[in-house]
C-alpha cells in the first residue's frame, strides 16, 4: 500500500534528520580524546591530556563555581515565581489573565540580546555595579517562562477534588496547599528546577552583557574560543558539559513523567517541556 | 489563538486579550488569582517592561562622550534607517532569518508528520524527547562545533580530503551567510518540530477518513485537510524560529565572517566599543518593530488564507 511505503520513506527521513541533529554533538567525545592540537581528521591517537588541562585550570574552576551559584539561585527564584504564576493560571480566572501571562511569557520570543541590552541600560542608569547578581536577575527573567510552562501542566493535571476533600475535612487553604497540592506537584517542581538550572548554566548572551569581573562558564568559554591552542580543551570541557546536561535532562524528564503519573494523567506526548 | 497551545511563548505575539468576565472580578476567586500572579507579574514589570521603556527613552537621546544629552531627538532613528551600513545589516539579518525559517519549517514538517501519523502512540514521547535533547545542550558549544566542522582545516574538509573526494579544502563553507543559515537551522530545528507536531496531534483523524471516503486521494487529502489544519502549528513554528534568530549574536560572530554579520553584532558594538548606547538602542528598537510588523503581517495573512479556504 502506498501509505505504507510513504511511511518507510518518512521514517528514513526522520532518522536522517535525527542524525543531522546529533551529528555535531557526536564529535565532542571523538575529539576530546584525540591526541592532536588541531581538531581535524585523521585521528592521531588517544589522550586524556585535554581533560588534565581542565583539571589544572583555576580560572575555569572559578567560572564553574560562578555558574553554579548563578544557576542554583536563578533556578530557585524562577521556580518560586513559576509556581505563583502557574498556580494562578491553572486554578483561577482573573481579569487580564491572558495579557498578564502573555507578558510574563514574553522573554520566550524576545531576542535575548534585547533583554540583555535593556537590563544593561537600566543597571547603568541606576548606577548599580555589574556582578553575578545582575546575571541572576536576567536569568530569572528568561527561566520563569519555562518554569511556568512545566508547572502549569503539573497544576492542570491536578485532580481538584483532592483539594476540595482536604478543605472539607477541615484543612486551611494554606494547609491544603502545603500538604496536598505541593506534594502532588513536587515532581513538576523538581523538573522546573532542573530545566531552569540547565538554561542558566548554558546561557551566554545575558551573562556576556551583565557579568562584571566574574565570568560565568559560557563567558569563560567564549574568551577561550579566540585561541586555537585552547580549542581541544574547550572540546573536552564541552564533553563534560554534555554529560552534565544529559544527566540533568534525564532527571528532569523522569520527574516530569512521575508528575504526570502521580496527578493521574498520561501526559501529552510533547515532552511537556514546551 | 489556538496556536499558543503548543508553545506558550507565542501568546505574546497576540495582542493582550481584554480582561475576563467583569462579574468574575468581584468574586473572591479572581482576586486570589491576581494576588497569586502578582509577584511574577511585578518581576516582569520591573525587569522587563521598565528596562524596555528605558531603552525606548534612551533611543531618543544622544551620546555626549561619557554623558547622555537628554534632549529628545529622532537623530538616532534617522541614522539607523538611512546609513547604508545599518540598512545592509538589517536586511541581511531579515534575509538570513527568513531563509532559516523556511528551511527549518520545511525540513521539520515531515519529521513532525512522521512522528504524529506513523509512530505508535506509546513511542511518541520517546521520539519527541530524542528531538528535544540537542536543544538543551550548550548553544555556544553547538555553534562552536559548526565552526570546527566547517573550518579550513576543519572536520569536514580534512574528512573529505582523507577520503580523496576533494584535493584542497573548500573555503566557501565557513565565514559567510550560508554557514550562519546552516548553523541556525540546526540549532532551531527542535523548536520548529514541536509546535507542528502538537498541531498534527490535534487533528481529528475521522476528518481524514471522511476525506478519503469522499474520494480524495492521499495527496489531495493532505493539501485540503491535513495541511490547512496543521497551519496554526506551522505558523507558530515559523514565528518561534524567525523572531529570535533575527537577533542572534553568537552564530554570526563565530561562523559568519564579515559577510555574515547581523544586526545584533552591531547593537553590541554600539553598546560596547563604539560607546553609542542611544544609537544601539535605536537599532534594537527598530529591529524589534520590524520583526513585530513582519510577524503580525504573517499571522494576518495566514488568517485570511485559512478563511479563504472556508475552514
Amino acid at each position: 500500500m502506498s501509505a505504507q511505503r510513504g511511511g518507510t520513506w518518512l521514517r528514513a527521513y526522520a532518522i536522517g534528520f535525527l542524525a543531522f541533529l546529533y551529528g555535531p554533538v557526536v564529535l565532542l567525545p571523538v575529539f576530546a580524546f584525540n591526541d592532536a592540537a588541531i581538531i581535524a581528521f585523521p585521528l592521531t591517537g588517544f589522550t586524556t591530556k585535554w581533560f588534565g588541562q581542565l583539571w589544572d585550570n583555576p580560572v575555569l574552576h572559578q567560572s564553574v563555581r560562578n555558574s553554579l551559584y548563578v544557576g542554583f539561585t536563578a533556578a530557585t527564584l524562577s521556580t518560586v515565581l513559576g509556581i505563583c504564576a502557574a498556580r494562578a493560571s491553572a486554578r483561577y480566572d482573573f481579569p487580564g489573565k491572558k495579557g498578564i501571562i502573555g507578558f510574563i511569557m514574553l522573554p520566550l520570543v524576545l531576542p535575548e540580546i534585547i533583554i540583555a541590552v535593556a537590563l544593561l541600560v537600566v543597571l547603568i542608569q541606576l548606577g548599580l555595579e555589574l556582578s553575578l547578581w545582575t546575571v541572576i536577575l536576567g536569568h530569572v527573567l528568561i527561566c520563569t517562562p519555562f518554569a511556568i510552562a512545566i508547572l502549569t501542566s503539573a497544576f492542570h493535571n491536578l485532580d481538584r477534588s483532592l483539594e476540595e476533600a482536604s478543605l472539607d475535612l477541615g484543612e486551611t487553604r494554606w494547609g491544603t496547599f502545603r500538604r496536598v497540592t505541593l506534594p502532588l506537584v513536587t515532581p513538576g517542581v523538581i523538573s522546573s528546577l532542573l530545566i531552569s538550572f540547565t538554561i542558566s548554566l548554558d546561557e551566554f548572551i545575558i551573562a556576556f552583557f551583565l557579568t562584571g569581573t566574574e565570568p560565568t562558564m559560557p563567558v569563560y568559554i567564549w574568551s577561550q574560543l579566540r585561541f586555537t591552542a585552547k580549542l581541544p580543551s574547550v572540546v573536552a570541557l564541552g564533553c563534560v558539559l554534555l554529560l552534565l546536561s544529559l544527566t540533568l535532562l534525564f532527571a528532569a524528564e523522569y520527574f516530569r513523567r512521575r508528575s504526570n503519573r502521580r496527578t493521574g494523567s498520561e501526559g501529552a506526548a510533547t515532552g511537556g517541556m514546551m | 489563538m489556538s496556536l499558543a497551545d503548543g508553545a506558550p511563548g507565542t501568546e505574546a505575539v497576540a495582542p493582550p486579550a481584554p480582561g475576563g468576565s467583569r462579574p468574575g472580578w468581584l468574586r473572591g476567586e479572581s482576586g486570589q488569582g491576581l494576588v497569586l500572579v502578582s509577584p511574577t507579574f511585578l518581576y516582569a514589570l520591573l525587569l522587563l517592561a521598565a528596562p524596555l521603556l528605558t531603552v525606548i527613552t534612551i533611543s531618543f537621546w544622544t551620546q555626549n562622550y561619557l554623558e547622555f544629552d537628554r534632549t529628545l531627538t529622532f537623530r538616532n532613528y534617522t541614522e539607523a534607517w538611512t546609513d547604508p551600513l545599518y540598512r545592509v545589516l538589517m536586511l541581511r539579518s531579515l534575509a538570513i532569518s527568513g531563509t532559516v525559517t523556511i528551511a527549518t519549517v520545511v525540513l521539520a514538517f515531515p519529521v513532525a508528520y512522521y512522528v504524529s501519523f506513523h509512530v505508535p502512540q506509546r513511542k511518541k514521547p520517546m521520539w519527541m524527547f530524542l528531538i528535544t535533547i540537542p536543544f538543551w545542550t550548550s548553544y555556544l558549544l553547538r555553534v562552536f562545533l559548526w565552526k570546527v566542522i566547517l573550518g579550513y582545516n576543519g572536520v569536514l574538509n580534512s574528512g573529505l580530503m582523507g577520503l580523496g573526494l576533494i584535493d584542497e579544502p573548500l573555503t566557501f563553507i565557513l565565514y559567510n551567510a550560508n554557514a550562519v543559515v546552516l548553523t541556525l537551522a540546526h540549532a532551531w530545528a527542535p523548536f520548529a518540530i514541536l509546535p507542528i507536531f502538537v498541531a498534527l496531534e490535534k487533528i481529528d483523524r475521522s476528518l481524514l477518513e471522511a476525506a478519503e471516503d469522499l474520494g480524495d486521494g492521499p495527496a489531495r487529502r493532505f493539501w485540503r485537510v491535513t495541511l490547512p489544519l496543521a497551519m496554526p502549528g506551522v505558523i507558530a513554528a515559523a514565528l518561534i524560529v524567525f523572531i529570535p534568530t533575527v537577533g542572534d549574536y553568537v552564530t554570526p560572530r563565530l561562523v559568519g565572517g564579515t559577510d555574515g554579520l547581523m544586526i545584533a553584532n552591531m547593537i553590541q558594538v554600539q553598546f560596547g566599543k563604539a560607546n553609542n548606547a542611544p544609537l544601539g538602542a535605536a537599532l534594537a528598537i527598530s529591529a524589534m518593530l520590524i520583526v513585530a510588523a513582519i510577524a503580525l503581517a504573517f499571522v494576518g495573512l495566514n488568517r485570511r488564507l485559512v478563511k479563504g479556504q472556508g475552514i
